[in-house]
């Protein structure tokens, strides 16, 4: 394998008619790290993602993922090849049962349904969810749709996993433990995670590093603490008079 | 299966088999009606009930199948069973390519459904000029005397269209359920319900899509054959029709969408109540009381049991079915 980061996203745009939503942004996450996208609303963040995970294309730019070109790639190549995703809005299939939602997640690599039950139900376990397991999807409340979300994206076996606001609409203990659960997963397993947040004390424990977008460019990229100082990203989170008034 | 239930599925299916032999010709032929609802609505229902995926234009698949079989034997010679295959291939291929085009071009909901009535519809008008297959005047069948039994030409008396299509019933319902508890089974619900996350978890949305829209079609024409040798006759008006389309569907929506059971106690119910309000119509001289019964019970259905009678029944009797529920 080649000694790059595992995902390199190589100044990738899109314009959606007037609006350029992602403008030339380039960044990589190394294997077995924990990088965060972040940005105020509209910045881009769900974009990238998207062109990540195949479901846009970008109009210019590269991602390389494990030293291989992903760029045009359909979705369901992209987790073919080792990139699994949630979505901002979670997704479930409704009228599936908890555990048959995992299970089509293990499916495209399990052997049999019976390997792919198996698996879905050590993930269920994982994320709390065995009582629910027959239950239908349709049944669960937020919280447990979006621990839904990620174990099927995990049932794929993903070496990146891509995360869109699975901390949103979580209580402050529910979001520790998610933290705690996923810390687990990438000291465990090597897997590698981008997310985008907007819950910080979620960023801020989990990320070992942060790149931030506005207007669908980056402004900044360091280590936590470093972005948490930088002026830009005072700026464009708070307004220009509070980030310039003394702290 | 607990022991009553399999007592009571032995003594079903020997009624079944037996009824040819103690039954009226009418009643014979009044099955094989239902037979044929319950098949062509168990195959509308791999796309619809399954996959999500709305046709209206299921018409043009059993008129491939008609078509295909009855002009192989009356210009050719040829056995309506290779007929019946060969109609089976032209309609899967005609359900790829429109399958093909919709959904590279993205065309979903109402508007493939659009498109498919579109392609009913174009065929109609096609087949109406299409002189080989006697045009708009129609193709028809030697019919010989209805005593003679000839298996291999499907020439016989109801009896046998009434084995034929029950056998074809249990077939859709072996393989149906086969299909829903295996793995495209999981792939097509994934996609009914969310095709975003459906992709998004490895899932070829297009190939799978695909492949319910071909055997649909397939399992549509098969029946279009024996109903082309059943009736003895082909008028592209009446065999591309939208109604046929329309009422096709109708025995899966009242049975239930997606269930195993669901067009075979819907066939029953429109088939016997259509019956039932043909004679009635005779005595009170009402037009149009059949067609006025049926949207009544659709309507009822939608608003009161959306989800169709077979999972209300199946409800109510204590059985859990391994079908799908959309």
């Amino acid at each position: 394998m080649s000694a790059g980061p595992l995902l390199e996203v190589e100044a990738i745009s899109k314009r959606f008619r007037g609006l350029q939503a992602v403008d030339s942004v380039s960044f990589g996450v190394p294997e077995g790290r924990i990088l965060a996208l972040i940005g105020p609303n509209g910045a881009g963040k769900t974009t990238i993602f998207n062109m990540i995970a195949g479901v846009f294309q970008p109009d210019a730019g590269h991602i390389q993922f494990a030293g291989r070109d992903v760029t045009r790639l359909r979705p369901h190549r992209i987790c073919e090849a080792g990139v699994a995703r949630t979505f901002q809005l979670v997704k479930p299939f409704g009228a599936l049962g908890v555990l048959e939602n995992v299970m089509v997640g293990a499916l495209r690599r399990a052997p049999s349904l019976a390997a792919a039950r198996a698996d879905a139900e050590q993930l269920l376990a994982r994320f709390g969810l065995a009582e629910k397991a027959q239950a239908p999807a349709a049944s669960l409340t937020l919280p447990e749709r979006k621990r839904l979300e990620i174990a099927r994206a995990l049932a794929t076996r993903p070496r990146l996993l891509l995360l869109d606001e699975v901390m949103s609409g979580l209580r402050p203990l529910e979001i520790d433990a998610m933290v705690a659960v996923f810390r687990d997963l990438v000291r465990g397993t090597g897997l590698t995670i981008l997310l985008t947040e907007h819950v910080m004390r979620a960023v801020m424990a989990l990320s070992d590093r942060v790149v931030v977008v506005h207007h669908g460019q980056k402004i900044a990229e360091g280590a936590p603490a470093e972005v948490a100082r930088d002026a830009r990203v005072l700026e464009c989170y708070l307004g220009r008079q509070r980030a310039e008034a003394p702290a | 299966m607990r022991r009553g239930s399999r007592l009571a599925l032995g003594a079903l299916v020997a009624v079944l088999l037996a009824l040819p032999l103690l039954a009226s010709n009418y009643i014979i032929s009044v099955m094989v009606l239902v037979l044929f609802a319950a098949y062509l609505g168990q195959a509308w229902n791999i796309m619809m009930g399954y996959v999500g995926l709305l046709s209206i234009g299921h018409a043009l698949y059993a008129g491939l199948g008609g078509y295909t079989a009855a002009a192989l034997f009356v210009h050719w010679g040829l056995t309506p069973w290779i007929g019946m295959l060969a109609g089976m291939a032209v309609a899967s291929l005609a359900g790829g390519a429109i399958g093909a085009l919709g959904f590279r071009f993205g065309v979903t909901g109402v508007y493939f459904a659009l498109l498919t009535i579109a392609f009913a519809e174009f065929t109609r008008i096609l087949f109406d000029h299409f002189g080989w297959v006697g045009a708009s005047s129609g193709l028809f069948l030697p019919v010989k005397s209805a005593t003679v039994l000839d298996l291999v030409n499907l020439r016989g008396p109801p009896a046998m269209f009434y084995y034929l299509m029950l056998a074809l019933v249990v077939a859709a319902l072996v393989l149906s359920r086969a299909l829903i508890r295996g793995r495209i089974g999981y792939y097509w619900q994934a996609i009914r319900e969310d095709q975003d996350a459906a992709e998004a978890l490895g899932i070829d949305a297009f190939r799978c899509k695909l492949a319910a829209v071909a055997l649909s079609a397939a399992m549509t024409a098969a029946a279009g054959a024996i109903q082309a040798f059943y009736y003895n006759n082909l008028y592209p008006g009446s065999v591309f029709a939208i109604g046929n389309s329309v009422e096709l569907m109708s025995a899966p929506i009242v049975g239930g969408l997606g269930t195993l059971g669901g067009p075979i106690l819907g066939a029953l119910l429109l088939t016997v109540l259509g019956e039932v309000m043909t004679a009635l119509a005779s005595v009170v001289h009402l037009d149009g009381i059949k067609q006025w019964c049926y949207g009544a019970v659709l309507l009822a259905i939608v608003v009161l049991r959306p989800g169709g009678l077979w999972p209300w029944l199946m409800e109510r009797l204590g059985i859990a079915e391994g079908g799908s529920r959309p």
